[in-house]
């Protein structure tokens, strides 16, 4: 019976729900829970080490992370001000 | 000592307050004190569900409010000894169940029962948080489909982060419980089988409800399908779902859409 389902009717449903859901759910799962306090934690982290030598608003850094399938990169984007307008 | 079990899901739909239902009936069935209690406060049904609709005087918010005492809210199943029913509230809304009314409800019932069953309302709100934060083991319902499946796994997210025992560093035991399997369909290629679903979710199976007309038929009757057709094969799942979740090792069978000849003479389905 399967054997002749199949042979007529090729595409079955069930194998590309189940890649959807794995791709999708990878990515979910990362973004969700860990992560995403990561990234804050590293945000606030990098802002008192920077904010130690530079005065500097918090809205001037970015902090990004790109998540690939075999490496993720980690953007931190500062708008540093120039030195002699601001400190002095 | 008693047990806190929620039964959940995140998606609607999928069996939630059926399957509390079924389960609380088949644990009281063996002898043991059973509390089914319902969360999902302004739209409750368990009480619908279980028959108990016309009895219900004072509820679940009342108690935590202080206006009645446990043991009015309590109703008392007129099938089986053992089984109780706690219902929610219809008129509330679900701001009413807070942390610690809940919490001390949870620790009174805990001296009364064996197994209190916390029906969760769908979604990842208040109720359903706190349906969940008490919990000392989690079933979750899933329909072999993409959106249930997705919900599901959000849901074994937030078990193991927001409740009372993720938050004192404890694993929540997670239980996965499949209903409305459509075996033919599942053998067709045509709906995620239980091996998918289980690669996904990565937790326990505790067992496999078919998708059956005898599942309806015991809603409409007010009864728990343990108790109305206990005979049924949806029936015969859910019971042994339970024997697991006493700690018996039963293997789980995978409903086949096989008929025998007599099935096939007489036109039955299963």
């Amino acid at each position: 019976m399967s054997f002749f389902s199949n042979f007529f009717n090729k595409k079955n449903t069930a194998p590309v729900a189940k890649d959807r859901l794995q791709i999708l759910l990878a990515h979910e799962r990362s973004s969700q829970t860990s992560n995403s306090d990561l990234l804050q934690k590293l945000q606030k982290e990098i802002m008192e080490v920077i904010q130690k030598h530079i005065a500097i608003d918090q809205e001037k850094i970015h902090v990004k992370v790109d998540r690939g399938n075999d490496f993720s990169t980690l953007e931190i984007d500062i708008e540093v001000p120039q030195q002699n307008k601001t400190n002095n | 000592m008693a047990k806190v079990i929620v039964v959940t899901s995140g998606k609607g739909g999928v069996g939630k307050t059926t399957s509390t239902a079924a389960i609380g009936a088949a644990l009281a069935q063996t002898g043991q004190n059973v509390v089914v209690i319902d969360f999902d406060v302004g739209l409750r049904n368990l009480d619908l569900v279980m028959g108990a609709e016309r009895r219900v005087v004072f509820d679940f918010v009342n108690v935590i409010q202080g206006e009645a005492a446990l043991s009015q809210a309590l109703i008392k199943d007129k099938r089986v000894e053992t089984l109780y029913i706690l219902a929610a509230s219809q008129t509330r809304d679900k701001d009413a169940l807070t942390e610690e009314g809940v919490g001390k409800v949870i620790a009174e019932l805990r001296e009364k029962f064996d197994w209190i069953i916390c029906d969760s309302p769908a979604g990842i709100e208040k109720g359903a948080k706190m349906a969940m934060h008490f919990a000392d083991e989690a079933i979750i319902i899933t329909n072999p489909e993409v959106s249930s499946v997705r919900d599901s796994d959000r849901i074994i997210g937030i078990l193991d982060s927001t409740t009372d025992k993720a938050q004192k560093g404890e694993k929540i035991p997670k239980h996965l419980l499949i209903t409305r399997y459509a075996a033919s369909r599942a053998s067709r290629g045509d709906m995620l089988n239980t091996d998918d679903i289980l690669e996904i979710l990565s937790i326990p199976l505790i067992g496999i409800v078919p998708e059956s007309e005898d599942v309806l038929k015991a809603s409409n009757l007010g009864s728990p399908i343990t108790l109305s057709a206990p005979n049924s094969p949806a029936a015969r799942a859910y019971s042994e779902a339970v024997k697991r979740l006493q700690g018996e090792k039963i293997e789980v069978t995978v409903p086949t859409d096989k008929k025998g000849f007599f099935d096939w003479l007489i036109g039955r389905n299963k």
